[in-house]
């Protein structure tokens, strides 16, 4: 693309980022509680990471479309690491969880099910999303069980770009235009309803005290950063109903299913496939 | 995006809304910036490549997205492409002519005076 391309074969430095491979290689192994709870995690972001990959093509502009095919290559590295070492503990590895389960074994928030939409809707639903993970894994690094709290402190610079591309596009779509404000109301108003069900708290989290980030502790600090965003991009908070939780349960959209079946429908016509 | 050497122009009209980073434009008119990319292990920024965004701050974050995937830099810049000027390529020839043949403006056309120890 520039001149810098060439350069980069002598200044590839992958550092020591923790990867699903090198956690594989480590042999360690998720208690069963502990890998319940990576479940939801690595489902949130596989699930968030495939509507992302949908914009691949898609999206507005080019620089767009590679800003958001990063978003979603970076949330798909969070999910492999997490579904990996949730595997560990019923000898499953990550395809095993992401392409050959069905939509009632998934753990993954409504919020994360819900289509694209528009752009504003998308921008609606990464606003969310990275503000609640970077809350989230800025509290996990410091998770007594060492493997999440490494797969953490990766996730959390990543979703801190995240959230500054949400935040940048909330703040010109509000401000911009009529129409992009519209679109931008409209968005926050269609995944709003989902909020509710990331807080929520269940007898896992009890469980796993000092191991797990309670949910419910997460309110405060992500609802804070989103009315600050929304009152600067001149928007207001959404006054809408909250919706019927139960992703955690494995109780779903109706979306969720046309997801799994694009995403899974290679691997299961043709499994153990590699390329 | 692109990657010539000059330069490519940005639309009529676009130029001061591109420097004040002013309301996003619509969707044809986002302004085109280039971007200079300082290597990790490089004193200066160098001209990495060009691409369109509707302001500084998002221009910035795009030449993130596109000039630094593998790990290339430490700091980004980005200019308005149509606050560069640029030489005239199809004047090349002219432009640069009277540089050549002058090799006493080179160190190695001078040969080292007798008795100089430290050059």
């Amino acid at each position: 693309m520039g001149s810098v391309g060439q350069d980069s074969a002598t200044i590839i430095s992958a550092g020591s980022a923790l990867t699903a491979e090198k956690l594989l290689d480590s042999g360690v192994t998720a208690p069963e509680r502990t890998a319940e709870y990576a479940l939801r995690l690595g489902d949130d972001a596989l699930i968030l990471a495939q509507r992302l990959s949908w914009w691949i093509s898609r999206a507005p502009e080019i620089e767009e479309d590679i800003a958001l095919g990063n978003i979603a290559l970076d949330t798909l590295g969070h999910a492999r690491m997490l579904l990996t070492y949730a595997g560990t503990a019923w000898d499953r590895s990550e395809d095993d969880l992401a392409y050959f389960r069905t939509e009632e074994e998934f753990r993954c928030a409504q919020i994360v099910e819900v289509d694209n939409g528009d752009f504003g809707r998308t921008v609606a639903k990464n606003l969310i999303m990275s503000a609640y993970f970077y809350e989230l894994y800025s509290r996990l690094v410091d998770s007594a069980d060492e493997t999440l709290a490494a797969i953490a402190a990766k996730a959390v610079k990543e979703v801190d770009y995240h959230l500054d591309h949400a935040v940048q596009w909330t703040l010109r779509l509000g401000i911009g235009t009529e129409e992009s404000a519209g679109r931008m109301r409209a968005g926050l108003r269609d995944v709003w309803p989902y909020l509710d069900e990331l807080f929520e708290d269940e007898p896992l989290h009890d469980d796993l005290e000092g191991i797990a980030v309670r949910p419910s502790t997460l309110r405060a600090p992500v609802m804070e950063r989103l009315e600050v965003v929304l009152a600067e991009a001149e928007l207001e908070v959404p006054e809408v109903k909250q919706a019927r939780t139960g992703g955690r349960r494995g109780e779903h959209r109706e979306a969720l299913g046309f997801l799994l079946a694009e995403m899974q429908s290679l691997a299961r016509q043709h499994p153990g496939a590699t390329w | 995006m692109t990657s010539e050497n000059t330069p490519a122009q940005a639309p009529v009209g676009q130029q001061s809304e591109s420097a004040t980073g002013g309301a996003p434009a619509g969707r044809h008119q986002w302004p085109m910036w280039e971007v200079f990319v300082r290597p990790s292990r490089g004193l200066s920024h160098v001209h990495a490549g060009s691409l369109h965004a509707p302001d500084a701050q998002m221009a910035l974050r795009n030449g993130r997205d596109l000039y630094t995937r593998r790990n290339e830099g430490v700091s980004v810049w980005v200019v308005p492409t149509a606050e560069v000027s640029a030489s005239d390529p199809d004047r090349r020839d002219a432009f640069f002519e009277s540089a050549k043949g002058k090799e006493y403006r080179h160190a190695t056309y001078y040969t080292k005076s007798e008795g100089v120890k430290h050059l």
